[in-house]
This record gives C-alpha cells, sequence and structure tokens, in this order.
C-alpha cells in the first residue's frame, strides 16, 4: 500500500514521455512540428494554471497577462537590450511571481465570481498596458524576439543541427526542447500536488474551515499557489516568445486567458495529463475548422459550456472512468 | 494553576440578536468538559468563538494563559486547539487518508525546494505522516478506509475521519461539536469509548453534544446554556440536581 502510494505518480509521467517520443513517427514537416511544440509550451502553462484552477478551486480569467508579462519581457531584455535569454527568462519569472503576489494579496480574500472578475481585470490592465507602451513593446504592431541562445548556442526553428552525429533540424530541436521543458513542469507539479504543500492546497479547495482549524494559514497557501501558477506562466510565455520569434498583444489578451481556462476545463480540472490533453485538442481544433474562423471564440465558448454540462471532471477523467467501468465489466463476465 | 481554557464575559450578536450573551468558564487540562442545551441555545457559537471562526463582540478567550481572542483558527492550531464540525468538514478531493495527513500539517517542516524536488527529507517525513495517519485511521475505528476515497466512506466513519484529523495536529485540547448527531446506539457507544481513550492520552476534550447519556456518563464538567446565556454550571451530579436546568432541558 505504502509502496503504491509513493510510486503510482511517476506511471503518468513515464507515459507521457513515451508519448513524446513516439509522436515524431507521426510528423512530417515543420508546420506540424511546430504546433506540437506549441501545444506542448501551452500544455506546460495550463498545467501550472491547474495548480491554482483545479487543486486549489480558485479561479484565474487573467493568466494570459502574466503569460504577455514574461513573454515581453524576454521580447524586450533580449531583443531591445540584448541580454541573453536565460537570465531574462528568470528575471521576468521573478518579477511576474512578485506582481502576482503583490496583486495576488488583496483579491484572493474573493471568492467565485468576484475573483473572477478581479483576475479578468488584472489581465485585461497588463493587455492595456502591452498594447500602449509603443517606445517598449512596438504596441499592437507587436515586436520582433531574438531566437533563444544559451552560451553562444542558438536555438532556432530554422538551423540545422548536429547532435551526437544525428543530423537535426532547428524544428526537431525545438520539438525535443519543448518535450523536455513539459516533463519537467509536470514532474514539479505531481512532486508539489503529492506533498505536505500540496494537500495544503487541495484542502483550500474541499474545505477552507477544515484547513484552518487543523493549522493551513489559507490566505497564504492561496498567494503562493497564484504565484506559482503565475511563474508558470511566466516562463512559458519566454519561451513562446522565442519560439514564435514575435509576439504581439493577442499572447496576454482576454481571449488567450479563456483559451486556457477552456483547456484546463475540457481537459479536466485537478488532472494534470487531463489539461495537457484539453491543451492538445482546443490548439488542434482549430487547425481542423480553419473555415469557422470568425467563430472560434463562440466555439471555446460552446465547448467550456458542453463540458461543464456533459462532462464536468472534464475529457481525460471521464475517459479514465468509462475505459475502467468497461474493463471492469469485461471481467466480471468472463469470471 | 490557570485553566487551560478560561472564557471571560463572552458575547456575541449577529445585528440585534445576542447569540451567546456574558458566558464565563474555565476548563482545566485533561478534563472532558461539555456543554449543553436546547437547539439554538448558541453552543455552536459559543465553539466558533472559541476556535477563532467568529470575532466575539465582547470579552475574551484565554488558551494555556494566552489571550487568543483575535486569533485566526490557523494561529490557535499552532497552539494547540483542534477541532470538528457537526456540519463535517471533509476535503472530498481527496482521500481518506490525506486527509489525516492534512491534520499533520504544522508538523511538516518540507521547504518548496525539497517540495519541487522530492528530496530524501520529503520522502521520509511522507512515510512517517502515512504511517502515523494509518495509525490514528485504526485508532478512531475506520482503519478499513485506509486505501479509499474521503467520498466513499460512510456518515459514521466520515465523522471518525474527522476526529482521525483533528488528533493527527497533536492538540492539547479538541473541540467536538456533535460527534454523536446522526449516529446509531452501537456507533454511539463506540464512540464513548473513543472519547474516553483520548481523555486518557492526556488530551483535553471539549464536547457539545445532544445525547444526555452520552454526556453525563463522560463528563466531568458541563456547561449548559440557554437562550445564549449560561443556565447551569458544575458536575453531571450538580447539573441532573439543578431546579433551573430540569425546568428548561430536562424537561423534569
Amino acid at each position: 500500500m505504502l509502496n503504491r502510494f509513493m510510486q503510482s505518480r511517476l506511471r503518468g509521467l513515464v507515459f507521457l514521455a513515451l508519448i513524446l517520443v513516439i509522436i515524431p513517427a507521426f510528423l512530417s514537416n515543420s508546420f506540424q512540428y511546430g504546433m506540437v511544440t506549441q501545444i506542448a509550451i501551452l500544455a506546460a502553462t495550463v498545467v501550472g494554471l491547474n495548480l491554482l484552477v483545479g487543486f486549489a478551486g480558485q479561479i484565474s480569467l487573467g493568466h494570459a497577462g502574466f503569460f504577455g508579462l514574461g513573454a515581453y519581457f524576454t521580447g524586450i531584455a533580449t531583443g531591445t537590450y540584448g541580454w541573453p535569454s536565460v537570465p531574462a527568462l528568470l528575471v521576468g519569472a521573478i518579477m511576474v511571481g512578485i506582481i502576482a503576489w503583490v496583486v495576488g494579496r488583496p483579491i484572493l480574500r474573493l471568492k467565485g465570481h468576484y475573483l473572477s472578475m478581479a483576475t479578468l481585470a488584472v489581465g485585461f490592465i497588463i493587455a492595456i498596458i502591452l498594447n500602449n507602451e509603443r517606445a517598449l513593446t512596438g504596441g499592437p504592431d507587436g515586436m520582433p524576439v531574438p531566437a533563444f541562445e544559451v552560451f553562444g548556442w542558438e536555438l532556432s526553428s530554422f538551423a540545422r543541427y548536429s547532435l551526437f552525429g544525428l543530423e537535426i533540424e532547428g524544428f526537431e530541436a525545438w520539438y525535443i526542447f519543448a518535450s523536455v521543458i513539459l516533463l519537467v513542469a509536470v514532474w514539479f507539479a505531481l512532486n508539489l500536488i503529492e506533498s505536505p504543500i500540496g494537500r495544503a492546497l487541495r484542502s483550500v479547495h474541499g474545505s477552507e474551515v477544515a484547513a484552518s482549524v487543523v493549522g493551513v494559514n489559507t490566505a497564504k497557501y492561496k498567494s503562493l499557489v497564484f504565484v506559482i501558477s503565475a511563474i508558470y506562466a511566466s516562463l512559458m510565455g519566454s519561451l513562446y516568445a522565442h519560439f514564435l520569434g514575435f509576439i504581439t498583444p493577442a499572447v496576454a489578451s482576454f481571449e488567450f486567458s479563456i483559451l486556457f481556462i477552456t483547456m484546463v476545463v475540457l481537459g479536466g480540472m485537478g488532472s494534470t495529463f487531463g489539461v495537457i490533453l484539453g491543451a492538445a485538442v482546443l490548439t488542434l481544433l482549430p487547425q481542423v475548422l480553419a473555415d469557422f474562423q470568425e467563430l472560434e471564440t463562440v466555439m471555446f465558448g460552446l465547448i467550456l459550456m458542453l463540458t461543464m454540462i456533459f462532462m464536468p471532471k472534464g475529457l481525460l477523467p471521464t475517459l479514465t472512468a468509462i475505459v475502467s467501468k468497461r474493463m471492469r465489466k469485461k471481467a466480471g463476465g468472463e469470471a | 494553576m490557570t485553566a487551560l481554557v478560561e472564557v471571560k464575559g463572552l458575547d456575541k450578536a449577529f445585528g440585534g440578536v445576542h447569540a451567546v450573551e456574558g458566558v464565563s468558564f474555565a476548563v482545566e487540562a485533561g478534563q472532558v468538559y461539555s456543554v449543553i442545551g436546547p437547539n439554538g441555545a448558541g453552543k455552536t457559537t459559543l465553539f466558533n468563538l472559541i476556535t477563532g471562526l467568529y470575532v466575539p463582540t465582547k470579552g475574551e478567550v484565554r488558551l494555556n494563559g494566552e489571550n487568543t481572542t483575535k486569533l485566526e483558527p490557523n494561529q490557535l492550531a499552532e497552539r494547540g486547539m483542534c477541532r470538528t464540525f457537526q456540519q463535517m468538514q471533509i476535503c472530498m478531493n481527496m482521500t481518506a487518508i490525506e486527509n489525516v495527513m492534512l491534520g499533520r500539517h504544522l508538523q511538516f517542516k518540507s521547504s518548496l525546494f525539497t517540495t519541487l524536488f522530492r528530496l530524501p527529507a520529503l520522502l521520509r517525513d511522507e512515510k512517517t505522516a502515512y504511517k502515523r495517519a494509518a495509525d490514528l485511521m485504526e485508532y478512531v475505528g475506520c482503519g478499513e478506509y485506509v486505501g479509499a476515497e474521503a467520498s466513499a466512506m460512510s456518515y459514521g466513519a466520515l465523522k471518525r475521519l474527522e476526529i482521525a484529523r483533528a488528533l493527527a495536529a497533536e492538540p492539547k485540547v479538541i473541540l467536538l461539536d456533535e460527534p454523536a448527531a446522526g449516529l446509531n446506539a452501537t456507533e454511539t457507544a463506540a464512540l464513548e469509548d473513543l472519547i474516553r481513550k483520548i481523555a486518557d492520552q492526556g488530551i483535553t476534550v471539549m464536547l457539545v453534544e445532544h445525547d444526555m447519556k452520552l454526556v453525563m456518563g463522560i463528563s466531568d464538567r458541563l456547561l449548559v446554556l440557554n437562550y445564549g446565556r449560561v443556565l447551569a454550571e458544575g458536575t453531571p451530579e450538580e447539573i441532573r440536581q439543578n431546579p433551573d436546568v430540569i425546568a428548561a432541558y430536562l424537561g423534569g
């Protein structure tokens, strides 16, 4: 029992790693590699958001704001001021963490709709600032972002690399990089959830009163998870900026915040692997339905509604439940 | 010697209604101290005031000599006070044993860094906590649910789980709000044994309860509330013979 408790968490991670290794077998061009890389980066973002929404039960409709801040901090620091990528990414994340803490302390006293409104406003304010500070951000026209580079070694989708004698394309290298980042992001999230800190976070969702009477400082833990999820968003925003090579304030927009939340709800609140599936489905869906581009926001809204009504637990938990039910039935029938 | 829990002139008004008015009493360490009274007498409000969920309009609460009137529930937990609820507060999004492990929150010293990298120090802590929580579930009598989700447990078992969670915090004083409500006679008898076991460990027990047989058999002292005021205070024998109590509550 104890062994199962300690080890069950790693199964999912190994399974995810296997999927990430197999995926390239189905990819044939740089566009498709670009899609899955994007999915990996967005998935890592919502794995962080899920800590807040799925596990601690607090809503944020403004997380694209933190994502956008990370993206723009990287864009400005590396592009305009010539910083190396890694320090830019880290300093950006620390700054966003501080902003999230300062903003989070007062607004996390709110609950439900009021918290949604407050976080929505935070997202809007950030988007407005990015739109208006033309001198820094280039305004609505956006700004170019240099390639990701470590110690003079550049990671660009258009370059070619030779790794251990193996020739790989730049877009393949980006895919590998993003996959590793996703695995690390998931690993951290899983470690956090199954720990005393994670239990405190989940108890804030389950019963705030129960949490407080056993000594959990609920205000502190809400702020903590808000900051952690904002840092996830900022780091992934920075990578996203490097990956795309060009950013506009759309990365901090309300639509993007809604997209993140929809990924979490569709995939399964409180299911780390579920939200990755959510990210994949909602990134691929607009490609499949390219003819209905104007209706994109409407469709996300519809998906959100239908998920809430028909599978409130989300895609992956619902599917898992169906599969295990079938298997149990089958086993029962044979016996 | 100073009392472990001391309440002086406690007053709580909701709008114009005084739910608790001028209540004073003291609980010595190691006692089983019960609060009884008709529905709406202010028993749960009193518990909420003592445990920091409500801030009193007037008066003060002292825990171990320290004025704790304005402290938050989590700060009181740090000082050794823990409770259960009449309307059970179980985290249904967690497994049964995780609920009990949550009770050990204050015993964990792991940093965020240790947690993110899941370093050996954390695993050691978790192993100890898991074992201790499993023992506690056995102790309160819901050991068969160690591997279960909280949502899969019966009402009676959840009541015990909540007590196990409170005990996991290693409290000096534990407040139980109607632990026998909704339990059948067998379960109530088992609960009585459990409360005795807890008291024998040296943990002070405060109890709000309607089951007279349980209360009279187990308590060292009782406080009788009526319309938010103290009607009587004393040993079970004194209470049983108090004419006011007989008139107002026991229904003479």
